[in-house]
C-alpha cells in the first residue's frame, strides 16, 4: 500500500542549468513549512543544487531531458527525489567518492555527493545505465529550533 | 548582467573581484568568463576574489575559485579569498581548499 504523506509535490523542468535557482528556491518554499532555521534551509538549497547540477551534466551531459524533483513531507521530515532518464551511472561507489569528477575540464570539483552526504541525513542513489538516476534526500528538521522559534514568539507576544 | 564587480589598484597591481551573485553551475561559467577578462586584462601580482554579497554557492564555487588559482598562478600572481559568508565557508572548508589559498578580511575591498 502506498504510504500516505502529510504533504506532496512535483515539479518537473528542462534540463538548462539556468534552472538550478529556480529549482531549489521552489524546494526551499516547500521546505520551509517544516519551519527550518536558515541554516538548515540553506543545508537543503545546497543539496539540491548539487543533485539538480548531476542531472543536468551528467545525466544528460547538457542536451535537453527532463528533470523530476518530488517532495514529500512528513512529521518533521523532508523526502526529495531528483531524478534523470539521462545516461545513468555506471558505479554509484566510485562517482560518490569525494573529488571524483568524470568532467575535470568543466572545473568540476567531484564534491557534489559529499556534499549532499553532509548537508542531508541520508542519500540515496539508484542508478541505471542509459535508464538514469535518482538521488533520494532525506532530512529531520530539529525540533529544538521549532521549539525556541514557538517560545520566542509567545516571548514576543507577551 | 554582470556578475563581478572588478576594482583595479595600480600600485600594489591587485585586482579585487567581488561576485555580485549566487554561484551555481549557471553563474559559475559567467563569473569564470568576466573573471578570466579581468585577470588577462589587468595582469595583476594579486587578485583577491571577495564574496561578501555571496548568499548562496554550491560545489560549482569550488572549481570556480580553483580554476582561477591555477590561472593566476600561471601568471606569476597570487589568489586569496575575502569575506567569506558562512555557508561560502563551509564548502570551501570542506573542499580542503583554504589549505591551499589565505582567507583575509578587509575593508579596502569593500
Amino acid at each position: 500500500m502506498k504510504e500516505k504523506f502529510e504533504n506532496e509535490m512535483k515539479l518537473e523542468f528542462i534540463s538548462k542549468s539556468s534552472n538550478e535557482a529556480f529549482a531549489r528556491i521552489t524546494v526551499a518554499a516547500f521546505a520551509s513549512q517544516l519551519d527550518p532555521t536558515i541554516e538548515e534551509l540553506a543545508d537543503i538549497k545546497t543539496a539540491v543544487s548539487e543533485a539538480v547540477t548531476n542531472c543536468i551534466i551528467h545525466g544528460y551531459e547538457n542536451t535537453t531531458g527532463i528533470v523530476k524533483i518530488t517532495g514529500k513531507l512528513q512529521g518533521n521530515k523532508i523526502i526529495l527525489e531528483i531524478s534523470d532518464n539521462g545516461k545513468g551511472i555506471e558505479n554509484v561507489e566510485v562517482a560518490k567518492e569525494p573529488l571524483y569528477t568524470t568532467k575535470p575540464n568543466l572545473e568540476r570539483s567531484g564534491m557534489g555527493f559529499t556534499i549532499m552526504e553532509s548537508f542531508m541525513d541520508k542519500v540515496e542513489v539508484e542508478s541505471i545505465v542509459d535508464i538514469g538516476t535518482k538521488v533520494t534526500l532525506e532530512k529531520s528538521i530539529k525540533k529544538e529550533s521549532l521549539q525556541l522559534e514557538n517560545k520566542t514568539e509567545e516571548i514576543s507576544a507577551i | 548582467m554582470r556578475k563581478l564587480e572588478s576594482k583595479f589598484l595600480d600600485e600594489d597591481k591587485l585586482l579585487v573581484l567581488k561576485i555580485v551573485d549566487e554561484i551555481d553551475e549557471y553563474t559559475a561559467q559567467k563569473i569564470r568568463r568576466e573573471a578570466d577578462y579581468e585577470i588577462k586584462r589587468y595582469m595583476p601580482r594579486k587578485v583577491v576574489f571577495d564574496f561578501d554579497s555571496v548568499t548562496f554557492m554550491d560545489s560549482a564555487g569550488i572549481g570556480l575559485v580553483l580554476g582561477r588559482y591555477k590561472f593566476v598562478n600561471i601568471l606569476g600572481g597570487k589568489l586569496e579569498v575575502a569575506n567569506l559568508t558562512q555557508g561560502v565557508k563551509r564548502i570551501f572548508e570542506m573542499s580542503g581548499l583554504l589549505r591551499l589559498i589565505p582567507v583575509v578580511e578587509g575593508e579596502y575591498l569593500v
